[in-house]
């Protein structure tokens, strides 16, 4: 778990060096989340990983929300997960992403094991991840129509790759 | 009369061999493009989703104590680590302790859990490079395993033996017992293994400076588990953030130094036994009581009560139709599973069932990798190293 004088230190700086990009920050059992401005991510990423008090050298997971049936400032969040191998701490980060079509920056540069994770939040979320080495589905077949994590994705619907035979 | 050998044109020639998705050596439903200029490997493209069947979607609409059985379809080398994964996320998310007796069973058949799953990579990834004999000795101690999960809850390899809360039923008069008798035989097959294994100059050929990855190239890629300290690097859940009093285990963390294929092997030999170690430990620890906690708005009541008192009737009825409701909040758990780190993130919106759930599965990280890491070795030698990974598509897939 994240102690409490650790995650001030997190939030003390990341504050001081993004003031305006840091939203909002909970404590929720221990979780230490930190709600960012999405056109910031890159850097605040990049700052979490080099920062030599922060170091958070290892990306465990991305993954996407929707939030159409919560109530919530925006559809889609992103969802950042990193450790710190050296400092043992974690962080969550969440960018909310407010239009209809969701695109946020990759974050393959920093980490390479974002390359998977950000494929798989595009296969089923269709959130877009800009400058993403290989954006393709990854879960699904690549004949896949819409995103079936979405929360207005019919479960029932089928996806013939032959016409039925009469 | 003279030889002319027309010059052939190779350039731009690659020959390219589809592995799996139905192939034998895979282990799974992988299905791997490899292009190879004689049999050297120079580009390799790794596609998965062969296996997906909508884990996270089908939790959104299961009421959480109901997601356990899916939990098991996970990882399915060793299921009660995905039980322990899950019980443990929505735990959290409630604020839950659970009784010392419920944590010291689930130490003890996590260890188990995590040798026999050590023992089926180690076991299939020498049948893949000729060693046979050892697949046997692997794979016998698995048995008796999972007779002793069996004897606890009556099913063998998908065992829904957690729940929220708890487990489904306490642990029978001879755990202890039978416990002992796993852990004198083991030492046995893992020597065998060794014995024929370790030194073995073939192996060796065949698995020493194969794939080596180094402490920060494992990092950057996410890597976990075994195959991250193969590279030198001491993480580990249970010792890092300690759950379930392991802090108070005695046992330490085998690592590697080239990350190779031949690394991986002695890791995980070593790991087996210090989970022996843990499971020594916590048999002779293991405290008296319940194995649920006192409370029903999270446990089933006796199946006996049910039919013979209204308020357990009741209780049975409110959970089975109305499910736990947690508050709202989101929680991101993880435990230390045989491949590393396993997380389950839960947001939940109140409700009776999980409004999103996101596995983190250890080996989706590790094979990314792999698109990096097979140019340049021998088709021969791709074999070796993804038997070594412990993919189980289970859990990458979902």
């Amino acid at each position: 778990m994240t102690s409490n004088v650790e995650q001030k230190v997190i939030v003390k700086k990341l504050k001081s060096m993004f003031p305006e990009s840091i939203l909002e920050v909970t404590d929720f059992r221990g979780d230490l989340q930190i709600l960012v401005d999405r056109e910031k991510i890159l850097e605040i990423c990049r700052y979490l990983k080099t920062d030599k008090e922060l170091n958070f050298n290892m990306l465990l997971d991305v993954c996407g929300v929707d939030y159409l049936q919560m109530n919530s400032q925006a559809r889609f969040a992103v969802v950042y997960h990193m450790y710190s191998l050296n400092k043992k701490h974690r962080v969550r980060l969440k960018a909310f992403l407010n239009d209809d079509t969701p695109v946020v920056e990759s974050v393959c540069s920093i980490w390479k094991s974002a390359n998977w994770f950000e494929r798989e939040a595009y296969d089923l979320f269709g959130i877009q991840f800009k400058n993403h080495p290989n954006l393709k589905r990854i879960l699904t077949h690549p004949n896949f129509h819409g995103h079936p994590l979405r929360k207005d994705y019919d479960s029932t619907k089928r996806h013939p790759q032959v016409e039925r035979r009469k | 009369m003279t030889l002319t050998v027309e010059p052939l044109e190779r350039l731009g020639e690659l020959m390219v061999v589809n592995i799996g998705p139905i192939h034998p050596a895979t282990h799974g439903t992988i299905y791997l493009k490899a292009y190879l200029d004689g049999e050297v490997i120079v580009k390799a493209e790794p596609d998965v989703g062969y296996l997906h069947r909508c884990f996270e979607k089908m939790c959104e609409t299961h009421p959480y104590h109901t997601v356990m059985p899916y939990t098991d379809r996970l990882n399915y080398c060793s299921c009660f680590m995905n039980n322990v994964g899950w019980a443990m996320a929505v735990e959290k998310l409630l604020g839950l302790e659970i009784t010392p007796k419920c944590q010291y069973v689930r130490v003890i058949l996590n260890e188990f859990n995590r040798i026999i799953d050590h023992m089926v990579c180690i076991g299939t990834n020498l049948v893949d490079v000729g060693a046979l004999t050892n697949f046997w000795y692997a794979f016998q101690p698995r048995e008796m395993v999972y007779t002793l999960l069996e004897k606890c809850c009556g099913a063998r390899l998908t065992v829904n033996y957690c729940q929220i809360g708890g487990l489904i039923r306490d642990i029978p008069s001879d755990f202890d017992n039978e416990s002992k008798t796993i852990l004198k035989a083991l030492p046995r097959f893992i020597e065998d293994i060794e014995g024929l294994i370790t030194h073995n100059r073939i192996f060796i050929d065949r698995t020493k400076g194969i794939n080596p990855v180094t402490a920060d190239q494992a990092i950057d890629w996410g890597w976990t588990g075994p195959c991250l300290r193969a590279c030198g690097v001491a993480y580990d859940v249970r010792k890092a953030h300690p759950y379930y009093d392991y802090d108070k285990f005695d046992f330490s963390i085998p690592t590697g130094t080239n990350g190779d294929v031949y690394d991986r092997y002695l890791v995980r030999i070593a790991e087996m036994y210090q989970s022996m170690k843990i499971i020594e430990q916590a048999l002779e620890g293991l405290p008296d009581g319940p194995v649920t906690v006192k409370d029903n708005r999270y446990i089933f009541p006796e199946k006996e009560n049910v039919y013979s008192n209204i308020e357990s009737l009741m209780n049975h009825f409110k959970l089975v139709m109305h499910g736990i409701k947690p508050p709202v909040g989101e929680v991101y758990s993880y435990t230390e599973a045989a491949n590393g780190e396993l997380g389950f993130y839960l947001i939940s919106d109140g409700g009776s069932h999980p409004y999103r759930v996101k596995v983190r599965p250890p080996c989706f990280a590790i094979f990314q990798a792999m698109e990096d890491m097979l140019p340049g070795h021998m088709i021969a030698d791709l074999i070796a190293i993804l038997g070594s990974l412990n993919l189980v598509m289970g859990e990458l897939d979902r």
